[in-house]
């Protein structure tokens, strides 16, 4: 039997996502068994020359991790597209945008501002550019930094989510042992997740009780065996789709959201603010309206993992010169 | 040749029970309101998820008006303060997102309160125009294919 050709490779992503294959442990050597890793930066020496040489769909299963947040994110997600049959948006930065995401509630310039001129860094102004060069004035080839954060199925065709952060190693695992089998579902599809949501798998019973007041995670010990919304902690479980267990609220944790919306939801936002609305304890519309306004950042929280994906995907921009495109 | 003014679309949504019966109401009485407000008929303010509203801006409207009846009117009891609960959840969010509180507005307006239901359209509609287009489709393609 022919041993099957797989890639993995980080976009703007922390890393997280190889660690999250490797995990996998001793089954990494049942993988290695079936299949070769034909680009893996994190783990093998490959370059991008190496890709660039490949027949096209040459490799049969590519993984991509993280978001799309300049231009050689777009250049090597078309590049590994071409060479590949079937590609994964592994984790949910590439599926959602993920933590990076977040940057697009602020325009470009303000977040380079904030990467290079504040008191931690250089204080001569100097930025990073695509036409920077070296001491000799040779280019130094950086790329250039998008004006939006992008999910990877925005610049190109994505044939399966995998959603997570990272996507749990049992997941992980049972997607590896799926694609082995040649028996992957139709594309495109959601793997390793199911339709329900993380309240399904959560262990902490529900008891119908409403809250006067939020709280962030930090400010309470949360009590064991007992929802931890009921306890105004500001958990995403109802609008995230399961497939991780309920890992987070197991450790009494908040869930927040990195499995994107369940169901057939396209807004994780919107699907909070509704569950947000029906639980403060009072028919009295100022009660209410201030428990609500308890709740800090609800954008950056509720959108923590999806903002890209969501139906307005970014804030709103004064300048649309800054929306840099390839 | 004159400047073309901006004629601002809000989407109205207006609970049957209440409001739904305000509007007809001003409506029957040949009150004169700007033309500006769309109304879709709801059961009830409770029933309005937030991404109608998500929804309605993304795809081109400039403003969102929703109408209910008054708290303790509710047909449903408590639907309007669930959505009274929503609103608040959802202007902040819009708000980091960098669309205007004025835009998205939630509003008690009773079956005999018409006249103030033409009130409400004609203020909402000049503070809209006052913001001008929020054009979120045009200038906010950040999801375009690259």
């Amino acid at each position: 039997m022919t041993k099957l050709k797989l890639g993995m490779y980080c976009a703007a992503g922390c890393g997280g996502c190889d660690i999250s294959l490797i995990d996998v442990h001793e089954h990494l050597l049942d993988i290695v068994a079936a299949a070769d890793i034909a680009f893996w930066p994190a783990a093998t020496d490959f370059k991008y020359s190496d890709v660039e040489a490949m027949p096209d769909g040459e490799m049969d299963v590519c993984f991509i991790n993280g978001a799309i947040r300049n231009t050689e994110n777009i250049e090597i997600a078309k590049l590994l597209r071409a060479k590949s049959k079937v590609l994964v948006a592994y984790g949910a930065c590439s599926a959602f945008g993920g933590v990076p995401g977040l940057a697009n509630l602020y325009p470009v310039r303000e977040v380079i501002d904030r990467a290079f001129s504040t008191q931690s860094t250089d204080p001569d102004g100097q930025r990073p550019s695509a036409s920077a060069t070296h001491h000799d004035g040779s280019s130094a080839g950086l790329p250039a930094i998008t004006g939006t954060v992008h999910a990877l199925s925005d610049i190109v065709n994505v044939d399966y989510l995998l959603p997570g952060c990272a996507p749990s190693s049992d997941r992980v695992w049972e997607l590896c042992q799926v694609i082995v089998s040649g028996e992957l579902p139709p594309s495109p599809a959601i793997v390793g997740a199911t339709k329900k949501c993380v309240c399904d798998d959560c262990r902490l019973p529900k008891q119908g009780t409403r809250v006067s007041k939020f709280v962030r995670s930090h400010e309470i010990i949360a009590e064991d065996g007992r929802c931890l919304l009921e306890q105004g902690v500001v958990c995403m479980g109802p609008a995230t789709r399961s497939g991780c267990g309920g890992q987070c609220p197991d450790a009494l944790m908040p869930c927040r959201g990195c499995y994107g919306p369940a169901g057939d939801s396209l807004d994780v936002g919107a699907a909070m603010v509704s569950v947000l609305g029906t639980l403060v304890d009072s028919e009295d519309e100022d009660v209410i309206r201030q428990a609500i306004s308890q709740v800090v950042d609800p954008a950056g929280t509720f959108y923590c993992f999806t903002l890209p994906t969501s139906i307005l995907g970014r804030a709103r921009t004064t300048d649309p010169a800054e929306e840099v495109r390839s | 040749m004159t400047v073309p003014t901006f004629e601002p679309r809000i989407l109205g949504m207006l609970c049957t029970w209440c409001s739904y019966s305000g509007a007809d109401g001003a409506g029957q009485a040949r009150t004169a309101y700007p033309p500006n407000v769309e109304v879709v008929r709801v059961m009830c303010t409770g029933r309005v998820d937030p991404a109608f509203v998500i929804s309605a801006l993304a795809d081109g409207m400039d403003g969102v008006l929703i109408c209910g009846c008054h708290p303790g009117d509710c047909h449903y009891i408590n639907g309007n303060c669930k959505a009274a609960g929503r609103m608040t959840a959802l202007s902040a969010m819009l708000d980091q997102l960098g669309i205007e509180r004025e835009r998205v507005r939630l509003e008690w307006v009773s079956a005999s309160e018409s006249t103030r239901y033409a009130e409400l359209i004609e203020e909402m509609t000049e503070q809209v125009r006052e913001l001008g287009p929020l054009s979120w489709g045009t200038a906010h393609a950040s999801k375009e294919a690259m």
